[in-house]
């Protein structure tokens, strides 16, 4: 047996292992734990967004969208929910599998400690009633990855209930209107996790791991206060920054730690909500606002093409973009719940109602958990506006972007440079040059100390701002260089020698005397045009602000618009470094 | 093997009584209809085959239905006896696993650490070329 097992393994590039379970699905995610694919991901699904709004009112009426979600996170604990195997992602299969996960017959659950903790420290971050008492049920369906036939789960009575999510939209043309937006959360329950089938379809047989099998869960289920893709998944990663914050889930979504099923209908306003279905196993937010979209677009064509729609449970194809539906699932699922008789109402108290003389191992106190809640992400958002006159939108990508904050802070602990500046070369130059090629920040070649001294550099005025640009391009190519040693090899320090730099611009207004004239008839482009060329020649070294100052040859040509702007290109409308443009790469030509 | 479905088909029934939703539905006249058993055959993946078994499970049901002859207006139910008793908790320490060995034996067929699963509900995703 064990033989020819083997040679699969080693022709195992063509086993095709297509992992189906219901829980998750563990694909490759986005390698670079990015959330949107950058500005650009944002901007389509922005559009989508606004093409969305627009086929909404296609129609003879128009249509409302309206989204709920139910969302899997997995607890961060070093054991299971109810057994003390071990929580790990990526291990031999089995082998964190104790005789309880495996239900073999005579074990028991034993509650963890932690699961418990984490679930109230969640709900109260997240505006919850945390339930004094609550209760434990079994769930029952038949599957291979079960192997007790239910899991152990709160229906009846969960730990937390009625609580709120609040998450905010960028919106506008540049993605400059923040909207806040607030959904409900109608409870949070502590469940079990299954355990991970895997279809060999090569051989049509289907394989176990039950590792996963009995990690505790948090289940939050999100009322439907959303009406499109990009709400949802705006509020899902609202969500995730939350546990994150917390250190109750790690919540990475491609390693199946949050999954996400949405519930999705259409109506005509004012008239009763249509019939429902089910999106499951979202695994990533861009194809959970992908699918969300999709599901809403195909109701609405459904309907005004006057068939109707089936309360199904529907799964989103990413290689099609659309959803289709599940084939499992024949009539009503009846999961036959019962409470689960083994484990008696889990009870949990504040200051008020603590026992006396309690065993402190064996109670948990709201009130102390309170106290360990972390800042949370809307909290440290406000405080970058306040500390550092950021405005909220860019407050949103920090934190959104996995490692920038931190990249962000350590920046401003090691420069001199002004927070503004700061955020702009952080949020420009740096993510550009990420986004650009599809790097996470922990991959940056530019670490947060050669970025404070380039700007320090910067402010002091050693250097041009274009020549800053230059430089950051170089250390991107050469890591180990300081910005220091590139200028100075460069020769990118600005020109110190007024006279030389009023020769030059003399020169050049003499090489050019269409562009002087131009200026002369009152052309406020023209005097961009000469700067540029001055620019040019001295491979960014000259101060733009000190070529304004340049007395003209002549007594009639004055500096038509004396800013002291410095402008990248000629007639640019923004002053500070343009997004996502490169330096030219031919500065490096000498005069 | 149908011993198992039938005591399943009577929790439901037991479920119904207390709150539950469940679509078998208590049985009172004592005779199951086609629908039920379908529904009970694909919930517990059993067969039940012949009119004898289903006999059986109508016997088994008449037998549990004596406790509703057992009057509880005004009894608050319970959950467990043990429903007044503290929930111990465990801290949160790795105690068990790796005997991934030992589990398997329990399985007739093995791929490499893998249970290979019984055939049942799982519809194997068609291989797509």
């Amino acid at each position: 047996m064990a033989a020819p097992v083997l040679r699969c393994c080693c022709s195992g590039r063509r086993w095709a292992f297509a992992c189906i379970d219901r829980g998750s699905r563990h694909g490759r995610g986005a390698p670079t734990g990015s959330w949107f694919c950058g500005k650009r991901g944002q901007r389509s699904v922005a559009q989508q967004l606004l093409s969305a709004a627009q086929k909404l009112r296609k129609g003879e009426h128009e249509w409302t969208a309206v989204v709920g979600l139910e969302i899997h996170a997995q607890i961060s604990s070093n054991s299971k929910l109810f057994s003390g195997s071990k929580v790990h992602f990526a291990a031999p299969p089995n082998s964190l599998v104790s005789f309880f996960d495996a239900s073999l017959p005579g074990t028991l659950p034993v509650l963890n400690r932690r699961c418990v903790e984490a679930a109230v420290m969640t709900g109260l971050a997240l505006n919850c009633h945390i339930n004094k008492k609550s209760l434990f049920d079994r769930k029952h369906y038949f599957y291979a990855d079960l192997p007790a036939g239910y899991q152990i789960t709160q229906q009846r009575l969960p730990i937390a209930v009625n609580g709120s999510l609040a998450y905010s939209i960028c919106t506008g043309k540049k993605q400059s209107q923040v909207i806040s937006k607030t959904v409900r959360i109608k409870q949070i329950q502590l469940e079990q996790d299954s355990g991970k089938t895997l279809h060999d379809d090569f051989r049509s047989q289907t394989l176990i791991d039950l590792n996963r099998a009995g990690i505790g869960l948090l289940e939050v289920v999100l009322e439907p206060d959303m009406s499109c893709g990009e709400e949802a998944a705006t509020a899902v990663r609202e969500l995730q920054l939350i546990l994150q914050a917390l250190g109750t889930s790690q919540a990475i979504m491609a390693d199946g730690q949050l999954r996400v099923d949405a519930n999705i209908s259409v109506h005509h306003p004012g008239e009763p909500l249509g019939v429902r279905t089910e999106v499951k196993n979202l695994n990533s937010a861009r194809f959970l606002a992908k699918a969300i979209d999709y599901e809403i677009q195909r109701q609405i064509k459904e309907l005004e093409n006057g068939g109707e729609i089936l309360n199904e449970t529907r799964s989103f194809d990413y290689k099609l973009g659309c959803t289709v539906p599940m084939r499992d699932k024949e009539g009503k699922q009846d999961y036959r719940f019962i409470p689960e008789p083994n484990l008696p109402p889990l009870v949990i108290y504040d200051s008020a109602s603590l026992p006396a003389n309690a065993d402190p191992q064996q109670v948990i106190n709201i009130d102390r958990i309170r106290e360990q809640i972390p800042e949370l992400p809307s909290v440290t958002r406000e405080k970058l506006v306040q500390q550092y006159g950021m405005l909220p939108e860019h407050s949103l990508t920090l934190l959104n972007e996995v490692g920038l904050l931190e990249f962000f802070q350590n920046v401003i602990k090691e420069t001199r440079a002004e927070p503004k500046k700061v955020t702009s070369w952080v949020l420009n130059t740096f993510l550009g040059f990420l986004k650009q090629e599809n790097l996470a920040v922990s991959e940056s070649p530019v670490t947060p100390s050669a970025l404070a001294e380039l700007l320090n550099l910067l402010d002091r005025k050693a250097i041009s701002s274009a020549a800053a640009k230059q430089v950051f391009e170089e250390l991107w190519r050469n890591e180990g260089k300081t910005p220091a040693q590139i200028v100075s090899e460069k020769q990118l320090e600005l020109m110190q020698d007024r006279e030389a730099l009023e020769q030059l611009c003399h020169a050049v207004m003499e090489e050019h005397p269409q562009v002087v004239m131009d200026m002369k008839k009152g052309n406020p482009r023209a005097i961009n045009k000469l700067i540029g060329l001055v620019r040019k020649a001295t491979l960014n070294r000259a101060d733009p602000t000190a070529m304004f100052h340049v007395p003209p040859p002549d007594a009639e040509a004055e500096p038509v618009e004396a800013d002291g702007r410095e402008r990248h290109t000629p007639a640019s409308p923004h002053p500070d470094p343009a997004p996502r443009v490169l330096p030219p790469r031919d500065q490096q030509r000498r005069p | 093997m149908w011993a198992r479905a039938v005591w399943l088909g009577l929790r439901a029934s037991v479920g119904g009584r207390r709150g539950f939703t469940s679509q078998a539905g208590p049985q009172r006249s004592g005779r199951i209809t086609a629908e039920v058993i379908e529904h009970l055959e694909r919930l517990a993946l059993v067969n039940f085959g012949s009119q004898e078994a289903v006999a059986s499970l109508e016997k088994a049901i008449a037998f549990a239905d004596r406790l509703r002859a057992v009057d509880t207006d005004g009894v608050e139910p319970m959950d467990s006896v043990l429903e007044d008793r503290c929930l111990y908790l465990r801290s949160d320490n790795v105690v068990e696993g790796n005997c991934a060995e030992e589990l398997l034996q329990n399985s007739c067929r093995v791929v490499e650490e893998y249970f290979v699963a019984p055939p049942g509900n799982i519809s194997l995703p068609k291989l797509d070329k």
